[in-house]
């Protein structure tokens, strides 16, 4: 496994309240890495702190080491903007901008200046939707607000904005959770094919999803990862007791 | 059946039922009773002021030939603008009157017929001679304005059984206004003077034109400094700003100036502007300097709370995309919160179009017969207007200050409803 993204000791404290103790995780290129765990236990925290969004929660303090190709994601001299857009994200409630459909995805190259002219932008952003399956759906209507498409086809807007920066990494935080069992299988095919290209981390309550799109799963505990490793070991032979339990739905 | 058919159980659920829903009936009666007598109060400040004021968008005019002799209207003889404007119009105005009514002898009986006009006859037939120079030496039938006691006569507002020394309309005169009744040779028609002149002394004459101009230059000023200074403020504090103990010190100031009383505001204009920086007396720059102060805080908050009310999942959809801190703010925050933002400038201005006090310590309560054109220029608004006509001793003036709040409460209907079309507008889109 090349790794891609890791951390070493990793605590992160809200105010006085510690969220996560000492997390050590390594993210395999071109993987997708699934964080499961109950609520609270410190998962979207700790994807948070992949791209540093954290950074904007007021009180927030995080210590450790993140690294993305050994580069310490936390230095000070770092540009958390170029951070963000090599590490993408997308959100559990799909929040497209109030924008026509097009917007929405040329926003992202546009701030960073990717595309030189109209015409480059123009394939830029049909390129990324038809990689985000959404191409075929809304070709016809690209200048309609994106807040007018159906929930799954709002998430995979989003995940068309989030590819058109063209980053390494996609962070998903419970991306399925507000979509009905249709959408999300589109959208758990969508993130199969993506891992060719991007490196994603994925946050989901589900365990069925958690199996069927991962290669890699880490399950936290009270802001602890309790077992980490390759996903058909964590769901069919899990070392600890407590993995066994929370899998086979016994608590949490 | 459980125990609840339990005959003297269900009496006693059902008494309570009763007596539930008559509470209920109770409550939503004293609601209807209290919004109509809302509405009640409110139909009867409008109805008065609509009574008072409907009579001040009509005036009356005695039409009357009137010979234009060329000796008295074109003293250089040769029709130039210059010769025209020196002419002497008050002769042809007084010879059609007593033309009229050659029974009027002595000079007390000429005076009281004289009376009977304005002097804006004099004017109105001089701005007809200068635009028609061709009509010099012929006879014109010409509209002559009235005055305003003559007017108030016509309108049916003397009393005439009262004593002739308690009324100002003298016997005399009441009987020429009835000759030129009976004979057709009074008109009343729409008041167009009332919105196109500046204030006078004399009530027929007087218009809101100025008073118009000078909100609309104040409230120009005020909109200039305090919507981009309050957006400013509001965006630095609610997205920038740190929480520390001084944004909270500035945050509770801000709360408390916008309970000022606002004369205070206009007594630190008296100080500040005008005694300490000696801007200019009576003049719209001051006066806006002083409602933009006062309309600040309103701006400001208003500001925050749209501002507040945007979603965080579009500003975290921006930073996700990599849109730097300002980037999201300006690109994705700012033009979601816009629409609160604009409706909370749009009720602080009109707020401010109805401030009189403040207006009153910086002078702007002179009379101004000129038409303000620029910022600096000596005015006078609508609220100061209306203030001032009811101050003054001429009946004819009541009429004048009910259209006058007719016009402002006007101005008011159509800001406020801009402020709601802006909120319908821009709201539909999210």
């Amino acid at each position: 496994m090349k790794t891609k993204m890791q951390t070493d000791g990793l605590d992160v404290f809200y105010g006085e309240k510690q969220a996560l103790f000492g997390v050590d995780l390594q993210i395999g290129a071109n993987e997708v890495t699934a964080l499961i765990g109950p609520s609270g236990c410190g998962k979207s925290t700790y994807l948070r702190c992949l791209n540093r969004m954290n950074d904007v929660v007021p009180g927030c303090r995080v210590s450790g080491r993140v690294t993305l190709d050994g580069e310490d994601v936390y230095d000070p001299r770092l540009d958390v903007v170029k951070l963000r857009a090599r590490v993408g994200m997308v959100f559990q409630k799909p929040n497209p901008f109030p924008k026509s459909i097009y917007e929405n995805v040329a926003y992202g190259p546009r701030i960073h200046g990717i595309t030189h002219d109209r015409d480059e932008l123009d394939a830029l952003v049909r390129d990324s939707l038809r990689r985000a399956g959404l191409l075929e759906e809304v070709e016809d209507r690209l200048n309609e607000p994106g807040t007018s498409l159906s929930g799954g086809q709002q998430q995979r807007l989003c995940i068309a904005r989030a590819i058109a920066v063209s980053p390494e990494v996609i962070l998903m935080d419970e991306p399925c959770s507000a979509l009905d069992p249709i959408a999300t299988a589109r959208v758990e095919e969508l993130i199969d094919e993506l891992r060719a290209q991007f490196t994603i981390v994925i946050v989901t309550h589900s365990m069925q999803q958690a199996a069927r799109v991962s290669q890699r799963t880490a399950f936290f505990h009270l802001g602890r990862i309790v077992e980490e490793g390759e996903t058909t070991k964590i769901f069919t032979n899990p070392d600890q007791e407590r993995t066994q339990d929370y899998i086979t739905g016994r608590f949490g | 059946m459980t125990s609840s058919s339990d005959p003297q159980r269900l009496d006693r659920a059902d008494a309570r039922l009763r007596r539930r829903y008559r509470a209920e009936r109770l409550f939503q009666a004293s609601g209807v009773a209290a919004i109509a007598f809302a509405v009640g109060t409110l139909f009867l400040l409008l109805g008065t002021v609509v009574y008072q004021g409907t009579g001040a968008f009509v005036e009356s005019v005695a039409v009357l030939p009137v010979a234009l002799d060329a000796g008295a209207l074109d003293p250089d003889g040769d029709r130039s603008p210059e010769s025209l404007a020196r002419g002497n119009y008050a002769s042809p105005v007084r010879e059609a009157l007593r033309a009229r009514f050659p029974e009027a002898s002595g000079r007390r009986e000429k005076r009281a017929l004289a009376g009977l006009l304005s002097v804006g006859a004099e004017y109105d037939l001089r701005d007809f001679v200068l635009a028609h120079p061709e009509a010099i030496g012929t006879t014109v039938e010409r509209p002559l304005l009235l005055s305003d006691d003559a007017d108030l006569y016509v309108r049916g507002d003397v009393d005439v059984d009262v004593d002739e020394s308690d009324r100002k309309v003298s016997d005399a005169q009441v009987a020429w206004l009835d000759a030129l009744v009976a004979r057709g040779q009074v008109e009343r028609r729409f008041n167009r003077r009332l919105f196109t002149s500046g204030d006078s002394r004399e009530p027929e004459l007087a218009g809101l034109q100025g008073a118009i101009r000078g909100s609309f230059l104040t409230l120009l000023v005020t909109l200039l400094l305090s919507f981009p200074i309050g957006v400013a403020a509001a965006l630095y504090l609610e997205e920038f700003a740190p929480r520390n103990r001084l944004t909270d010190f500035v945050e509770v100031n801000i709360n408390n100036l916008a309970a000022v009383p606002s004369i205070v505001f206009g007594l630190l204009g008296l100080a500040v502007l005008l005694n300490f920086l000696g801007l200019p007396r009576s003049a719209p720059l001051v006066g806006g300097i002083v409602l933009a102060l006062m309309t600040l805080p309103t701006v400001i908050i208003a500001g925050r709370a749209a501002l507040s009310a945007v979603p965080p999942s579009i500003r975290e959809a921006a930073l996700g995309v990599g849109a730097s801190h300002v980037q999201a703010v300006l690109h994705h925050v700012l033009p979601q919160a816009l629409p609160g933002i604009l409706t909370g400038t749009i009720i602080g201005m009109a707020r401010a179009l109805g401030e009189t006090a403040p207006l009153l310590m910086i002078g702007m309560i002179a009379f101004i017969v000129d038409l303000p054109t620029s910022p600096t220029d000596p005015a006078t608004v609508l609220p100061v207007q209306i203030y001032l006509w009811s101050d003054a001793p001429e009946r004819a003036f009541q009429a004048r200050m009910g259209a006058a709040i007719i016009v402002l409460l006007g101005f008011l209907v159509v800001m406020n409803g801009a402020a709601v079309a802006l909120r319908r507008r821009f709201e539909s889109r999210y």
